[in-house]
């Protein structure tokens, strides 16, 4: 076991070579480099500009720039933000908190909705049909859009609920923070549970055509043994993979439901930073998406390990 | 990723109307400017932020313009940018899955490294910050958007090829002495088509959505060029006094990426 998360680890040193490759060369592909906000600037005379170059390393070759970036990177200076000099790294954790929370209650509002539907469709063809319609539905719905419309209703036209933040301006009481959540936690649930309840029917769908079912059915075990007991298990190692994959790239749909509904997290923080050209905040924000997906797609193997026995003598 | 995987309801009349809706709006782009009821920068001064009415179906903006008019004109640029960003990402994702899975080894495992790290980055942030850095053109992001996409097809691809290299087709065609190329162009890629049209059909709802998301953080098309999500964009302030501004193109988005996913999966369904 623990030999397999090492040989996983190893793994993905190469790939996280490339990635930082990749964001590396585009952040340096800008006109003007990662200063172009400076030269955009009527106030900062030339001789700054070529201070700044200097003591930033920009004058260097980028290959010496980028091996320069990355031994700090793993080391821990992640740079400091163009746009008030903090350190990125502080900037990034302060924000970390209510992007979780926020990711967090989406992913459970999703699951309690999945879970269910997902079964029921399986086994209930017209149930199925108006799930699948709404589940095509849910997915296909654009992020913004939606997040627009709730405001709307609830914010605006009923009054219902706040349309922005995460709590009120005296930082609110518990009541007054769930109130916040309601709105933006739904935006992402909704494409959640929309695919989530796809994968597990299709799973279950997969799992109750199986000859074990058959044979447990013929020894006249009720159909609701059969599918919480029986096929659920069997279904669940795909079902928890493709979930903790989905989940791994929540920081698009972050990026979008942060920035509409003004919740202070990390995507409200990208947002900010590339409407300033925050390049080391940007470059920061997208290593750390792509480390989340490469640790949540070994969270999903190492699932898979403890659901399904017989993975378990294969490594 | 989520939505690839992801099938639709079982035979219903759903693919047929889906498939209407997309030729609809096609053609609906197409003639914009037969259909559209004003021309597309005509300004109804006296009718600013005019409600929906006879007059204007879907209302006007805050200088007058006719919003159905400018949801029509929005869809040819919509339309094709999920059109042909789509298509970039086909070709892209063929060439690199058909070498990755035929030619094996060495240029497999860096083809495919190099995928699962481009999955691996936050495709939006990535393409916004891109668009941001770069400033794109409508023809520029059609490029980005299409080298964002490739990735789903390239594995699909990939997968598909290396069954049927095994095949024994394959083996036939290579004993009578056709090259590598040959072998790929006229044996294998044909019979990948199937699986590349579905990864193609929901890439291009993938593409809309992706133009309208920059565009709504005003990094995509930029005014007054007309696109569904640089309209959203601008409503966004005056969402409460005028939703209309909202509901329309946001409607057009969703519709036309709810078709193309249907439509996909109803080619995923009739495949398997």
């Amino acid at each position: 076991m623990i030999r397999f998360i090492v040989r996983r680890l190893l793994q993905s040193v190469p790939l996280l070579l490339v990635i930082s490759l990749l964001i590396f060369a585009l952040i340096h592909a800008a006109p003007g480099g990662p200063l172009s906000t400076y030269l955009e600037n009527p106030n900062v005379r030339p001789e700054d500009i070529e201070r700044l170059r200097k003591a930033m390393g920009l004058d260097q070759p980028l290959g010496v720039q980028y091996l320069a970036w990355l031994r700090a990177f793993v080391q821990g200076d992640w740079g400091f933000s163009y746009a008030d000099g903090r350190p990125v790294l502080d900037r990034l954790v302060e924000r970390i908190p209510a992007t979780l929370e926020l990711i967090g209650v989406a992913c459970v509002m999703a699951l309690l909705a999945a879970l269910p539907v997902g079964i029921i469709s399986a086994i209930n063809h017209r149930f199925d049909r108006v799930s699948s319609l709404f589940a095509v539905a849910g997915i296909s719905l654009p992020v913004f859009w939606f997040g627009l419309l709730l405001q709307l209703v609830f914010a605006g036209a009923l009054g219902w609920l706040p349309s922005s933040g995460r709590a009120s301006f005296d930082g609110g009481d518990f009541t007054d923070r769930v109130a916040h959540l309601i709105l933006p936690a739904t935006v992402l649930a909704a494409a959640l549970s929309a695919a989530w309840s796809r994968y597990l029917r299709r799973a279950m769908r997969d799992t109750v055509a199986r000859p074990f079912i058959r044979a447990a059915r013929s020894r006249g075990l009720s159909e609701r043994t059969l599918l919480l007991h029986h096929a659920l298990p069997n279904a669940l190692p795909t079902f928890v993979t493709v979930v903790l994959l989905d989940i791994s790239m929540m920081a698009s749909g972050a990026v979008v439901t942060e920035s509409i509904f003004a919740w202070p997290g990390i995507g409200s923080l990208f947002t900010e930073a590339l409407a300033k050209r925050d390049y080391a905040v940007l470059m920061a924000f997208l290593m750390c998406g792509s480390i989340a997906v490469m640790v949540l797609n070994l969270v999903a193997d190492l699932a898979v390990h403890a659901l399904d026995p017989r993975t378990r003598d294969a490594s | 990723m989520s939505t690839s995987t992801v099938t639709a309801a079982p035979a219903t009349r759903a693919p047929r109307i889906a498939g209407t809706l997309l030729g609809l709006l096609l053609v609906g782009a197409a003639l914009a400017p037969l259909l559209a009821p004003y021309a597309v920068d005509a300004l109804d001064l006296g009718n600013r932020r005019a409600a929906p009415s006879m007059r204007h179906w879907f209302g006007t903006d805050e200088l007058g313009r006719d919003v159905l008019t400018r949801v029509l004109f929005g869809a040819r640029v919509s339309l094709a940018i999920g059109l042909v960003s789509a298509l970039v990402s086909a070709a892209i994702g063929a060439a690199v899955g058909s070498i990755a899975g035929y030619a094996g080894r060495v240029a497999d495992d860096v083809l495919m490294r190099i995928t699962d790290a481009m999955l691996a980055i936050p495709r939006l942030p990535l393409l916004m910050i891109a668009a941001a850095v770069l400033q794109p053109s409508v023809p520029v992001l059609v490029l980005l958007v299409g080298l964002a996409g490739w990735m789903e097809t390239a594995r699909v691809v990939r997968a598909e090829v290396l069954s049927l290299a095994a095949r024994d087709f394959v083996s036939a065609a290579r004993a009578i002495g056709a090259s590598p190329a040959r072998v790929v162009l006229r044996h294998v890629l044909p019979g990948v088509l199937p699986a590349a049209a579905v990864a193609t059909t929901l890439a291009v709802g993938r593409g809309i959505l992706l133009e309208s998301a920059l565009s709504f953080f005003g990094v995509g098309v930029q005014p007054p060029t007309a696109s569904w999500g640089n309209m959203l964009y601008q409503a966004q302030t005056t969402m409460t006094s005028e939703p209309w501004l909202a509901i329309f193109p946001g409607a057009m988005i969703f519709l036309t990426v709810l078709a193309c996913n249907a439509v996909g999966d109803a080619i995923g369904a009739a495949k398997s």
